[in-house]
């Protein structure tokens, strides 16, 4: 009813398709993470389709006026309105196909932590609500990179950054991130996943998966930013992997009704092992601030347990 | 020709000009005094009278949001909304009008916070003279109908492409009913056909909407988009001249009301005006000459046919129902008093305020304004600051 097309999963990355709708020339950072989201993306979703981008590093990096990286339509109107701007355009499309047998393509949304997590947020859950039929993708580098690494709602416990800094009374951000997808599934959408650039065939089948689901879904995924974390931008897979494996960046989906993680973490790496490659952690390796190391680890032991348990209500 | 005669509050016609319009796409949110206009347009759609999208959206930042995607998309699309919806909606009424989204907003014309007051004020008409939309005044519901089809007809010309607002007084004319004439259905089908848009989006041909400008082009891609406006009266008479021919009844960017031996004028927006042209058919009974001018084509400020009409009169109210904070002057007055700068002759001008959060305005108002410029005349000098008409005395 809604894509005509069926986007489909791949066993090895031999198999992503070869077209290239995001051109190559941008001037995001090197090791950039929220490149390879945007490729995998326009190669899983298949055409047609329209891309929203909320104000951000995405943005300003890829359509700097007269170039730009995008074979498929793409339109920016402001930071916190992309689910909006996606609603109207699929609702038109909805009726224009109706009306005068115009194609309705699937609309991707790009967002960034800051697009989504907060000022974006009342128009995604907006959105969400309404059931347009949509994939929106939130890239989380954990702060607002493109105004200067201020943080966000989704700045992990003990990041330091412009407006949380590591400083001796406060050893930087003290609140616990939002978890968007649990908040997502709240709204009563058929499929939401986190996602992370070091499991490449993970990520490109879950957007494959939200891409044949009808109405909304939210992809979160995991971007690293050597700019704003501060590490050699050649470690960035390698960071985003170690995220995953001392289990702070959890890999799953919901679907149906069911939540599933699709890389178990059997024996976590320590956390020390992935605070200690970033600048924006380097401060909770020192004694001082032995008891916030602590916090984080029994955050995410929590986070973790929590998740199983959710896991195994099938 | 003049179509059926019906009887309907300014809000129900304005909704029933966008359905006989075939909008689209409806993006809404409530706000009083608007709100009739969304929920009457939602009747349409869910009793299948109106074939649109609908979007109840969770905020008015959202519905212009979802407005402009649409309009992009190629969709004929109407909001509405009214002061503090306004208010939220400003960061992105640029955007509407740089990206050239030629949506249609009607605009209940209400106060703006504080103190919270639901009734007409035109702060809003106002806040967004400056973000590139067009707007347009009506005096009565029949022009509130008539200007909403014709807000259609000019903000989708090729040569407009910019979103209209069409302002109508808060309860003055969105809630009280009045007769009108509205047009046959055909009639409206042959006044407007399906929007033909320009580069919509479209997967087979893909473009890149709202890019990063940096020095090197922002200033350009402005001037672009500064020199459509002096293109637009055309486009608005070509369009108020075929809407005469349709329907008899004729259309003015400005309206003058005995202009010609008159040598004092009031220059007012929306549905005081008729107030104003009461009060001044009775001042000649006493052989008082005052001459009413209103504006139907507020933005863009028709500054050159304002010029040539008051130039001649020896003093000129302006009367705005707004404030500006610590401006040389408020609104209008600051429009027409730049609009009057290189003129040859110039008026004496007095800005009067009145009507402020629904405050009545009566003919016995529009006498004291005759009398406080009958009183400048003789000063040969005009006040300083701003005078208050209807303020009430504690
Ligand atoms: C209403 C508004 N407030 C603030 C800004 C400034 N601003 C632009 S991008 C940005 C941060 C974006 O952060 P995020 O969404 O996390 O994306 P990232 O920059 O990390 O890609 C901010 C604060 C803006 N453009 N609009
Ligand atoms: S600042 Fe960070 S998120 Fe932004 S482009 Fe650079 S690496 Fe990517």
């Amino acid at each position: 009813m809604y894509v005509s097309v069926k986007a489909t999963p791949i066993k090895s990355l031999k198999e992503l398709p070869r077209t290239e709708q995001f051109a190559p020339g941008h001037r995001l950072c090197a090791g950039c993470g929220i490149p390879q989201v945007v490729r995998f993306a326009l190669k899983a979703v298949p055409d047609p389709k329209v891309v929203v981008n909320a104000t951000g590093c995405l943005e300003v990096a890829t359509t700097i006026f007269p170039y730009t990286s995008w074979g498929v339509p793409w339109v920016h109107v402001a930071f916190e309105n992309a689910a909006a701007v996606a609603s109207g355009i699929e609702a038109a499309f909805r009726v224009l196909s109706k009306k005068y047998g115009t194609k309705k393509p699937k609309i991707i949304v790009f967002g960034g932590d800051g697009g989504t997590f907060d000022i974006g947020f009342q128009a995604l859950s907006g959105a969400l609500e309404r059931g347009h039929d949509l994939i929106y993708i939130c890239y989380d580098n954990e702060a607002y990179m493109n105004t200067g690494i201020q943080r966000s709602g989704a700045t992990p416990k003990g990041a330091s950054t412009t407006t949380s800094p590591a400083g001796k009374a406060v050893p930087g951000k003290m609140e616990r991130k939002k978890n968007l997808i649990e908040i997502a599934i709240a709204h009563g959408i058929k499929y939401a996943a986190t996602m992370n650039p070091a499991f490449p065939i993970d990520m490109y089948n879950k957007i494959v998966k939200a891409a044949n689901t009808p109405g909304p879904t939210v992809l979160h995924y995991f971007t690293p930013c050597p700019t704003g974390w501060y590490f050699d931008p050649s470690r960035s897979i390698e960071i985003a992997r170690l995220a995953v494996q001392t289990r702070i960046w959890p890999l799953y989906e919901y679907e149906d009704g069911k939540i599933r993680i699709t890389v178990p973490v059997k024996d976590p790496k320590p956390v020390e092992d992935y605070f200690k490659l970033q600048g924006r952690f380097r401060h909770l390796l020192e004694p001082e601030n032995k008891w916030l190391l602590d916090e984080i680890k029994r955050d995410i032991e929590e986070n973790w347990n929590r998740l199983l348990k959710l896991a195994e209500q099938k | 020709m003049m179509g059926k005669r019906v009887g309907m509050n300014g809000d129900r016609a304005v909704a029933f000009a966008a359905k006989q319009a075939k909008v689209d796409v409806i993006s809404a949110y409530p706000i009083t005094p608007q709100t009739i206009i969304v929920e009457t347009l939602a009747e349409y759609v869910n009793n299948g009278e109106l074939d649109a999208a609908f979007i109840p959206v969770e905020s008015e930042h959202s519905a212009l949001s979802a407005a402009i995607g649409a309009s992009l998309a190629g969709a004929r699309v109407f909001t509405a909304t009214s002061s503090q919806g306004l208010a939220l909606m400003w960061e992105i009424l640029w955007i509407a009008a740089g990206l050239r989204a030629p949506i249609v907003m009607a605009m209940g014309n209400r106060a703006l916070s504080p103190n919270i007051n639901i009734h007409c004020s035109h702060d809003d008409a106002y806040a967004a003279r400056d973000t590139g939309w067009l707007q347009l005044f009506a005096e009565n519901v029949q022009e509130a109908y008539d200007l909403t089809l014709l807000a259609f007809k000019i903000a989708e010309d090729h040569r407009v492409l910019l979103p209209t607002i069409v302002n109508l007084d808060g309860f003055i004319l969105t809630h009280a009913a009045e007769g009108l004439y509205v047009l046959d259905d055909k009639d409206v089908d042959s006044f407007l056909p399906p929007r033909k848009p320009v580069n919509p989006i479209d997967p087979d041909n893909p473009k890149t909407y709202g890019p990063l400008d940096f020095t090197d082009w922002y200033m350009e891609h402005r001037k672009i988009w500064y020199d459509t406006y002096p293109n637009v009266p055309q486009v608005i008479k070509e369009a108020f001249a075929e809407y005469e021919k349709l329907t008899g009844r004729r259309y003015v960017q400005i309206k003058t009301f005995n202009a010609e031996d008159a040598d004092k004028a009031i220059v007012i927006l929306g549905s005081s005006a008729g107030t104003a042209r009461y009060a001044a058919r009775k001042l000649k009974e006493k052989g008082q000459n005052m001459a009413v001018i209103s504006l139907t084509q507020y933005r863009p400020f028709p500054r050159k046919e304002l010029r040539t009409i008051l130039e001649k009169f020896d003093v000129v109210a302006v009367l705005d129902r707004s404030l500006s904070f610590g401006s040389p002057g408020n609104q209008l007055f600051m429009d027409v008093a730049t609009s009057l700068y290189n003129a040859k002759k110039k008026p004496l001008l007095v800005n009067v305020v009145y009507g402020l959060g629904g405050r009545d305005f009566t003919p016995r108002h529009v006498e004291q304004v005759y009398q406080l410029m009958e009183e400048v005349q003789k000063r040969g000098e005009a006040p300083e600051e701003p005078v208050w008409v209807g303020l009430r005395e504690a």
